[in-house]
Parts: structure tokens; sequence; C-alpha cells
């Protein structure tokens, strides 16, 4: 059964604020990154991609680009090995391999813009560059369909030949439905026919991309001995080797990945697009071979989370009691199944209790770049939807949409729109928080001349996962502490590892050193993402400098000649339980390890089944330009039930980076599409993301309901903060103008057209 | 007994019902138990004497990690959801 742990607040080390270990190497620049990569003999691979978003391959003649000096290998599709269409557990999701061989170089159909149909490797990127537009392809061009609606439509173009949909458990082919699931609970339709006020919107949002700044990169060496060492950008190195090993059909022990820094991630670098190529380029060429992304394809080809449409319809009765929901939601999966409906299901209601519910869902193929997780995956989408009716409701009936969330939040034994039951959860306590903040009871102010404010409030959930996570310790005579664990850092945790580490130990976050370890030198350690690292990796540390105790009671036994169990330690100091005056300190006891046994080591590995859900609230205060349609953010507050903050400030930058990711969504980002599938707006500079100059200073409430699941009450906290933004934007702009806007991007275009 | 909430593309094999009563003390004897009394539903829950690749099951309130070895509790309730898939 799952171990639970009572809550604690006399921490020494959690709840503090370090500096971060890896502080100095980022801001020198002497942090290695993918870019950064230099091998001897190392060359440079580039992709040959299609102009088109859909087409047949009829012939590809390499023949040019394979005569140019300095050309080491070409490969296409056919150079691919075979991989079976079987779905295999990555961790944060599933993937089939068949279909992920095919997105990352194309067999005998290019299904989106810029997929992949040859590679080349040369010299240096100039002549890999010139080989590539070497390359003749010659493509019959099919139409293509680019949102939902035109997908499932009878005569709608197929992406797919084999899919077979999977329709309420039942097959479909000829088809671009991949699934359709369906939740429901209670007497949905006599709850809602009998209640007082109902009222039913369509939403719908563009596929928006993950915006890292880090292109993806690999470099890669298939060497004498069949054995393939990968560097490279990634979530996870050990995800990582599981997609290489099975998109190239080798055993994982022959791959080894080596995970560099990482300039950003979000969920879009846990799938692998260059690393089984650049290995492929490097068997043909016997070379290491380094590829990096240039923008325009990361934008095209790599990793946007769902566009969606949806409806939602909700019953409440005449107390303002939410007594029933429906959800049909549609999401756009890209040129491959897989479009994140389920946790979307998860997700919709979670923040309300309703007794009768429904939720319906579609995944769809369109001929855009196949999906990747994006912080909360799925989840961001119906939060606009759901937080939107619920303010409209609320107009509609009269009722203060603060005390109608609080009237009708989720708590202990209240079930999600999928079935689940919640344990211990804090959404009525961030609520309370929020009621309580200095921001919800300070007044709005009053806007320029020509200009209107207005305030608005949401709610977000992420259920948070758990999953396997492994750590080693190893002491070091100056009574240092060495950390290798596999963990990518995106936000800080490297620290995060140190301070779970330090606190069993009864030593300062900067005396253990961490290092996030390769495929090699660490257990298994699933991906950085699902909110999942703090709690698992954390939690694996904990462990482990708890058996790194166990050893060390051993030495202190040997020292003075009694048995381990009359060993005491606290606070980092070992005493006799017999003689309590005798004593010593873990770092002196580090000193004498030559003569009491060696070297003193120890492990941590874990396979845990949830972080612990996470619930926001965000109150967001807008400026609109009456005459432009712009929207300036002039206040911002994210709440939010943290669990335990080990490092509050990693904490407060999770939830400020997740609030200004989710008002560029609200505001500004898109795909833009032209008819033809071709993303007019590839470039940061057409794809308009906020900067500091565009934002008001994020302020963060953080709210402690410590996790019974972790021994210090870790709760996952990295997705929640993206699901608010984007409804509490749309109910401010309502405050605002009196216009409700039921699409994203809410840009100023679309605002002025609300106007008129 | 085990209490199963059914996927509803399940409910077919049990007359539509939400969920059903199952005994069991482990998820592999409630997966045999629900499939003597709804036949139909293990291929669905199933493959090679594993979870079916791209299901999660929720025990209680947490998705186990054990697999189809899960002990359940006399009480416990059961889902079967879907996990996140793709390629």
């Amino acid at each position: 059964m799952v171990a639970t742990f009572e809550p604690k607040t006399d921490y020494r080390v959690v709840g503090t604020r370090p500096i971060r270990h890896d502080g100095y190497d980022k801001v020198t620049g002497r942090a290695i990154y993918g870019g950064d990569m230099k091998l001897p003999g190392l060359i440079w691979g580039v992709m040959v991609r299609s102009p088109h978003a859909h087409a047949n391959i009829k012939s590809i003649d390499t023949s040019a680009a394979e005569a140019m000096d300095g050309v080491f290998a070409v490969i296409t599709g056919a150079d691919m090995p075979k991989a079976p269409s079987k779905l295999v557990d990555l961790g944060e999701g599933n993937i089939n391999f068949k279909w992920a061989s095919n997105k990352l170089m194309a067999a005998e159909k290019v299904l989106y813009r810029g997929h992949p149909v040859a590679a080349v490797a040369a010299v240096d990127r100039y002549v890999a560059e010139e080989a590539a537009r070497k390359v003749v392809v010659e493509y019959e061009v099919l139409p293509s369909v680019t949102n939902v609606v035109d997908a499932l439509k009878p005569d709608a173009p197929i992406l797919l030949d084999d899919l077979v949909g999977d329709d309420l458990g039942e097959d479909v082919t000829n088809t671009n439905m991949a699934a359709h699931v369906r939740h429901e609970f209670g007497d949905v339709e006599g709850a809602m026919s009998s209640a007082a006020h109902t009222i039913e919107r369509e939403y719908n949002m563009q596929m928006v991309h993950q915006g890292y700044i880090e292109p993806h990169n690999a470099t890669a060496h298939w060497d004498e001995e069949d054995r393939i060492k990968v560097w490279t950008s990634t979530q996870g190195a050990f995800p990582a080797r599981t997609q290489i090993a099975g998109i190239l059909q080798v055993d994982v022990s022959r791959v080894k990945v080596t995970p560099l820094e990482i300039g950003g991630g979000f969920g879009g670098k846990i799938p692998v697009y260059f690393e089984p190529i650049a290995a492929l380029l490097s068997k043909k060429s016997q070379r290491p071979v380094k590829m990096v992304m240039e923008r325009t394809a990361v934008f095209e080809t790599t990793g946007p989370t769902p566009g969606a449409r949806m409806i939602i319809k909700l019953g409440a009765d005449a107390n303002g009691k939410l007594t029933a929901a429906t959800a049909d939601i549609w999401f756009e999966a890209g040129a491959n199944p897989g479009a994140f409906i389920g946790p979307a299901a998860m997700c919709v209601y979670a923040p309300y209790e309703i007794q009768n519910t429904r939720i319906d869902g579609w995944d769809v193929l369109v001929n855009k770049p196949k999906v990747a997780p994006y912080r909360a995956p799925g989840s961001p989408q119906v939060a606009f939807a759901m937080e939107s009716a619920v303010d409209e409701l609320c107009e509609q009936a009269g009722w203060d949409s603060m005390q109608f969330r609080i009237d009708n939040a989720s708590k202990e034994g209240t079930r999600r729109g999928d079935g689940v039951l919640f344990s211990k959860i804090g959404m009525q306590e961030v609520l309370d928080a929020a009621k309580a903040s200095d921001h919800w009871n300070s007044p709005l102010g009053d806007a320029p001349e020509g200009k209107v404010r207005g305030r608005g409030i949401a709610n977000g959930y992420w259920f948070n996962i758990g999953l396997k996570s492994s750590a080693n310790l190893a002491v070091n005579a100056d009574g240092t502490v060495q950390l290798t664990e596999g963990s990518t850092d995106i936000g800080g945790s490297r620290t995060s590892m140190a301070m779970h580490v330090a606190e069993v130990l009864g030593l300062d976050a900067h005396d253990v050193r961490p290092v996030v370890g390769d495929t090699e030198s660490v257990g298994f350690t699933d991906v950085t993402g699902g909110s999942r690292t703090t709690y698992a990796t954390g939690y694996a540390c904990w462990q482990a400098a708890n058996n790194l105790v166990d050893v060390l009671k051993e030495r202190v036994a040997i020292l003075w000649d009694i048995k381990p169990e009359d060993v005491d330690f606290n606070d980092g100091l070992f005493s006799s339980k017999a003689e309590s005056a005798k004593t010593i300190g873990f770092k002196e006891l580090a000193g004498k390890l030559d003569d009491l046994g060696g070297p003193a080591n120890s492990t941590g590995a874990v396979d845990l089944e949830s972080a612990g859900d996470g619930f926001g609230m965000h109150i967001a205060d807008v400026e609109i330009d009456l005459g432009t349609g712009k929207t300036d953010v002039i206040r911002y507050t994210a709440i939010q039930d943290v669990g335990t903050a080990i490092h509050p400030s990693y904490v407060e930058g999770q939830l400020q980076g997740g609030s200004v990711q989710g008002i560029g969504w609200a505001l500004n980002e898109e795909y833009f599409m032209q008819d033809d599938g071709r993303m007019a707006n590839s470039s940061f500079l057409d794809y308009r993301m906020p900067t500091s100059l565009d934002l008001p200073q994020i302020d963060t409430v953080l709210v402690e309901v410590p996790n019974p699941l972790h021994p210090y009450g870790v709760r996952g906290v990295g997705e929640t903060p993206i699901c608010p933004p984007i409804p509490a934007i749309a109910n401010a702009i309502k405050d605002a103008t009196g216009k409700r806007l039921y699409n994203t991007p809410m840009n100023p275009g679309s605002i002025v057209e609300s106007l008129k | 007994m085990a209490t199963v909430f059914l996927p509803y593309a399940l409910r077919k094999y049990a007359d539509g019902a939400e969920r059903v009563e199952v005994p069991a003390k482990t998820l592999r004897e409630l997966v045999d138990n629900l499939e003597a009394a709804h036949p139909g539903t293990r291929e669905h829950l199933v493959e090679d004497d594993r979870l079916k690749p791209g299901l999660a099951a929720i025990v209680g309130h947490v998705a186990t990690r054990r697999g189809l070895l899960q002990k359940l509790d006399s009480d416990t309730e059961v889902h079967f959801i879907t996990a996140i898939s793709g390629g």
C-alpha cells in the first residue's frame, strides 16, 4: 500500500532559498548546452524537409547530394529500421514506435509541412545545407486539413490509411478520428433538464508552441562496437534512450544518452526528433554527427499543443449549486494520434463538485506537426472553456463568481469528471487565500481616457504524476556528499534535490554537490515533466539519504565497538543510545571513513503513484485600449496549493513562468495557418510571446497543504499555473469591455472586432 | 468486494452499469472475475498478461505502479482510464 507521512514544519533546509548549484556556470556561459558540443572528427547533419503539408512521395534522388565533395552520408525513409506498431510506456505517456519513426522521417507520404524526407551529413553545416538542396524529391500533392472540423468531414482527405480509430470501443477505418472516449456519471439529462440555470457555449483555440529558447539538438556517435552514444537536450535521458533504441530497433543497453544543459522544454523535449537520425548518419559516415534545428523547423515540426474545439454546458440549481455538466472536446493531434483528450477529461471539472457529468473527447489527426506535451497538456484548453462558462453562468444568474467557486469547490471525496475520487486536496484553501489576498481586496483603479479596466479570476488543475526516479550518494572525505540523480534540471531541481539530502543528513544545501547523471551513471529515471521531479526524484534523494544514515551508523558502530542499532542520528550528529554524551558529527565521521570500511555510498529508487493533485486560482487585472484593442496586464496574482515548497524561489518561478506562458497563449500566440497548410508566423518575430517588458511582476501566494504521499509534503507545482491564465484573462476582458470572447488568441484585432 | 467503475466503452458488457462489484484480492483477480461475470471486458484491459498499454488503473485515489500484481483492499474502488498515448 502507499506510504503516507504526517505533516511537519520544523525544517532546517527545506523552505530556505540557497543559491542554485549551477548558477555560476549558467550566468558565466560555462554551462555546456547541445550547441556547444565538439568531438574529434565531428561532422554536421541537416534535414531535407517537405514543402507540402500533405503529399505522396513519388521518388527521391539523392545522387547529386552524395556526389558532392565533403558529403559523408545521405539517408531517406528507406534507411529507417522498420519499427513495430506497438505502444510503449514512456513515463508521461506512451509512444508507438512506428508512428514515432515515421514522424522523424517520412516513408511514403508526408503529413505536415517540414516533415523530413531525407538527411545529409557533411564536413560542415554549409556543405550539408548545400547538399540537402541537391536532394530531388518528386511529390504528388494532396489536399490537407488543418482543423478538427474539416478533418472529420465525410469527404476529408485521410492522413493515415492504416489507422484504426477507436470510437467508444468500436473499430473505425478510413478516418482521421484516432479515438473517441466518454466518461458519464449520474443522471446528466435529468439534472440538466431540472436545472434552474443553464448555459451552453462553444470555444475554439488555435495550436500554440512551448516556445523554448534553445532549439532541438543532438550529437550522436555510432561506434565500432555498435554502441550509440548520444549527447542531447532532453527532458529525460532514459525515456530518450527508450525512444532511440525503439526507433532504431536496438537493445537499450547499446544506447548511452548524456543529457546536456537544457534551455527550456515545457514538455516539448520529451519526444526525440534528431537523435535517431544523427545516429543513422553516424553509422553510415562512421563519424560523430551533430544536428541543431533552425527556428522555423522548431515551429513547423516539433511539439505544439493541440488546437481545440469545445462545447461546454452547465446546469445549476436556484441556490447556485452546480448540478450537471457536459463537455464535448475535439483536440488536434497533429499528424499522428495522441492529443491529450484523456488528461483534458481528467481536468475539465476538477475544481468543482458536480454530481452528474458527461465528457466526450475526440483525438483528431490534422496536417500539422504531431503535438507534444506542453505544461499540463490538455488542461489549459478545457480550463478556458470551463472557467469562461462558469463566469458567464454567474453573470446570467447574478451570482458572485468568487463565492460561486467557493460554494462549488471540490474537496476530499469529490469525484473528478473521469470518476476518480480526490484524497486530501487544497482547492478550498486556495480559494480562501485568493479571497483574502491583497489583490482581490484592492480596487481596480481608474483607467486613463480611451481605456477600460477589468478583473478576472479562474481556477486551474493538474493531477501531477509520480513514476520512477533514482539517486546515488557518496560521502567525500571533507564531509560533503556527492549526489548523482537522473532528472534533467530545468527549473533548479538540482538544488531542490540537494536540499532533500541535506535536510536528512543535517548538512547545508551546499555541502551536497548534485550532478545530473547519464544513462550509465545512475538508475532509471523518468522524464522531468508531469510536475513529478521534485516530488519523485526528491523522494528518491530522501530515501538515499536515509539509506546513507544506515550505512554510516554501521561505521560509527565500528568506531565505538557497539551495535549499529545502538547508534542514534539526529540533525547531523551520531550518538550512542547507551552513552548520550558520546557523539560524532557527520563531517568528522566522513574524515575517519578510511579506517571504518572505506567508501560510504547509498542509493534511492522509487516508482511512485501520484504527486498529489494541484489546484490554483489566478487573479488578472487588464487595461484595454478601446481604439487599438491592445490589452495590458496591469496586475496579476497566482495562488496555488504547492504542498511544501522545498525552495520557495523555484516554486514562485514555476507559478510566474506558467502564468506568463498562459498570458501569451491567451492574448497573442497561435499557429497562423495558410490554406496550403503552411504556418505563416514561424519565427519569434511573428510568433508573439510576452517578454518582461510586456508584463507586470507576477505576484504569487504559496498555499502549503502538505501532501501526505511525500516525506516533506511536496506536491507537483509546475503545470497547474498555466491553466488559469487564459480564462482569467478572458473573464477580465469581459469585465472591462462587456464583451466576451470565445476564441483564442484574444488579440487586439478580435477585441476591436468584438467592440463594433 | 472491489467496486469497478467501468470505462464507458465496457458498460455494454454489463447491461450499461456504471459500476459493478467484483470479489478480488489483486488486480489480476479482479480482471479475471470481471471477465467471468461480464464476458468481453478482459480483452479491453489486458494484453500479454499485463495491463494494456495506454491504460492506467486507478486503485483508490492513485494510479497503481504494480500492474496486475496490485493488491486490493476489500472496499477499494478501481478505475481504468486512458493514459497519455501518442507517437
